[in-house]
């Protein structure tokens, strides 16, 4: 089956300034897919190329295994979900679901049929007749859903829908679009730069940085086996540990770093004498271990209690560690000001380059 | 009713409304309406008082009284000095009945020229506004979406230079340029494209011209202003739901900038259909605008009763036929004023 939209060595400039590098990858047709990565990572410049409201510079953007090139934003197979959503003020919420069906010259009472239907689904059918500035947040959201899909287009784009809604409504938002997505089954490119969200929603995530793409794969492939650093310190909460790689074998690494010699997984096979950073997550870190892969002895400087977990701020001779407990672990929580040994398994640790 | 009754009726009028509302202002304070603090306890008694001196004084004698007294005066008949005030001077339609009559006594034909002229001058308005916004539209939907901020800055300055010049000046400037020995017939002659001069200001070509370029702005500010307050991101919307370019500018931009429409049209046609200079200047021999037969009212007749009901019939035409069309066009005054 082709890809639902394939992205092949697309570069995009704006003038000196190279927004988007050498992005290759697929996405697969009825795929949850997310592109996560900080502001200006070059993340919604990919969303809106696909849409077709940028040209890549060199490369192409192929939907549904058709090249887009010279096809406008108003004849692609797409339709995009903005962050500020673009409602039209000037039409009702009904109008404005059937605003694309509209200029596709359907009649007024199919269309208005077919809005109402669509508003059923996003649970908006009784407010066919409101101006939009009458409805909620979360009601606006729904309404540009419903507007996006019924034009019903192969690729449904949402550049950062949800960051303007409160923390509540982001939640069950999440869970919302997740359930329309598989009512629908069409592909969904989702932009964001709150890894909660593209870990809770997307079959995949591509990790985005300064216009390349990092990462592809699956929330816990790109959680757990981070590829570069960038990763492992944008995709959750992580220890970075910088130094020089001093001893490699069978899949391990061993760097030295400013808290003593630690051992990690070393994926990318980094040789000896490379600068190296090592990457450990805070719940990776278990304290009150004599034994482990790797031991270092930290002083507890702060507990925040925040019930289900417990978060440490630990310094080991002039290096921060955070350390994350669970509930069960942080019974008996360490003494603040009194060293502790912390220890963890070098299967828990990253060795990529710094 | 005697005309020294009227002068007074006239004088206290604008004083009585004046009085009324501030009563009306004084129960609703007592009655707890209006609850913030008082207009002299905001701004201290001799701020205030200025304030209210100045503008007082300002609207009644500047704006009110003036145009209440060529209301009064279009209802007198045309006396020699000395007859004023006398036993003829009464109030009387004459003035009212010589513009659709031509007579001040008889109805048997239609004052066929000054009607003509008048109709023509509506039309003609009409006409100049259309043809501004046609001109306007695309220029102002250009700066406010499209172009680049010192793009803007410099399409602002070609535009009001132009407008350093007097409005007299700028006049004098289209017959240069379109007049039987002008620069435009001697460019198509040296061209070859003709080979008698074309009379370009008797076809009056001059007159629209100088018409619509005399208020570009006022059509221009109020359009830029409107279309400047879209999102770029609705127009993106209804392009990604399939909008072909016409499509979003009838479907979003035309109906969101539609108070900013409302505003520069109503302002160009009545500034069109009230011009002075541009016919005066521009307008060839055979045309004859309204404006200019008023200022003869005034000015060659030495009838100011009459030329003060032809500018009266001028202004309550316009303001009927801008509330027709923002009636039309489901606006409201306060809408356009935004």
């Amino acid at each position: 089956m082709t890809d639902a939209v394939e992205l092949d060595r697309m570069t995009v400039r704006f003038g000196d300034f190279t927004a988007v590098e050498q992005a290759s990858l697929g996405i697969r047709q009825g795929e949850f897919f997310s592109f996560l990565g900080p502001s200006g990572c070059g993340k919604t410049t990919i969303l809106r190329t696909i849409s077709g409201f940028i040209e890549p510079t060199e490369g192409a953007v192929r939907i549904g295994g058709r090249d887009m090139r010279g096809i406008g934003a108003n004849k692609r197979p797409t339709a995009l979900i903005f962050q500020s959503l673009a409602l039209f003020p000037m039409m009702s919420v009904a109008e404005n679901v059937a605003y694309g069906l509209r200029v596709r010259g359907v009649g007024q009472r199919e269309r208005m049929a077919k809005a109402e239907a669509l508003l059923n689904v996003v649970a908006l059918g009784d407010q066919a007749g409101k101006r939009v500035d009458e409805l909620s947040g979360g009601q606006r959201q729904r309404v540009a859903i419903a507007r996006a899909l019924a034009v019903e287009p192969q690729v449904l784009l949402l550049d950062e829908p949800l960051s303007a809604l409160d923390l509540k409504l982001r939640q069950h938002m999440r869970n919302e679009l997740r359930a329309i997505q598989r009512r629908v089954g069409i592909t969904f490119i989702y932009i964001t730069h709150d890894q909660g969200e593209a870990l809770t929603m997307s079959d995949r995530i591509a990790v985005m940085n300064r216009g390349r793409i990092e990462q592809v794969g699956d929330g816990r492939t790109v959680y757990e086996v981070p590829e570069t650093g960038f990763v492992a310190g944008f995709v959750g909460e992580t220890n970075a540990l910088p130094g020089r790689v001093i001893e490699v074998g069978s899949g391990l690494a061993v760097v030295e770093t400013a808290v003593g010699r630690l051992r990690g997984r070393n994926p990318k096979g980094l040789g000896v004498g490379a600068q190296a950073v090592l990457f450990v997550r805070p719940e990776m870190l278990h304290p009150g271990l004599d034994e482990a892969d790797n031991l270092l002895s930290a002083v507890v400087e702060e507990h925040a209690y925040e019930g289900n977990l417990t978060h440490l701020a630990c310094n080991a001779g002039g290096t921060r560690l955070t350390v994350l407990l669970g509930a069960a672990e942080s019974r008996n929580p360490p003494v603040e000001g009194v060293p502790v040994g912390i220890g963890f398994a070098a299967a828990d640790a990253f060795v990529l380059a710094g | 009713m005697r005309s020294s009754d009227g002068h007074v009726f006239v004088l206290a009028l604008p004083f009585v409304v004046v009085a009324v509302f501030a009563a009306m202002a004084w129960v609703d304070r007592r009655r707890g309406v209006n609850a913030g603090p008082g207009f002299f306890a905001r701004n201290g008694w001799p701020v205030g008082l200025f304030l209210l001196l100045a503008v007082t004084l300002w609207a009644l004698f500047m704006i009110v009284l003036p145009q209440l007294f060529m209301v009064e005066m279009s209802f007198r008949p045309k006396l020699p000095p000395a007859a004023m005030g006398g036993a003829r001077d009464v109030y009387t339609l004459e003035n009212y009945q010589y513009f659709l009559f031509g007579s001040t006594t008889s109805t048997a034909s239609w004052n066929a020229t000054h009607l003509n002229a008048f109709w023509r001058t509506i039309l003609a308005s009409i006409l100049v506004t259309a043809g501004n916004f046609a001109f306007c539209y695309p220029l102002a939907f250009y700066m406010a979406q499209v172009a680049g901020a010192a793009r803007v800055r410099l399409l602002l300055l070609l535009l009001i230079a132009p407008y350093w010049l007097n409005e007299i000046l700028r006049a004098f400037a289209f017959r240069v340029i379109l007049g039987t020995s002008g620069v435009l017939n001697k460019l198509l002659f040296g061209a070859g494209l003709i080979d008698a001069p074309v009379d370009f200001l008797g076809m009056d070509v001059g007159l629209y011209a100088g018409l619509s370029y005399a208020y570009l702005l006022l059509m221009i500010f109020p359009l830029y202003n409107a279309i400047e307050s879209l999102d770029g991101r609705l127009i993106e919307a209804a392009r990604d739901l399939g909008a072909p370019w016409w499509r979003i500018h009838k479907d979003i931009v035309i109906p969101f900038a539609k108070p900013g429409i409302g505003s520069g049209c109503t302002l160009v046609f009545m500034l069109t259909s009230g011009a002075l200079a541009a016919p005066l200047v521009l307008g060839g021999p055979r045309s004859l605008w309204f404006t200019p037969i008023v200022y003869d009212r005034f000015y060659q007749a030495f009838n100011w009763p009459q030329g003060s009901a032809y500018a009266f019939i001028l202004l309550l035409t316009c303001i009927a036929f801008v509330m027709a069309v923002l009636k039309l066009g489901r606006l409201n005054l306060g809408e356009i004023t935004r």
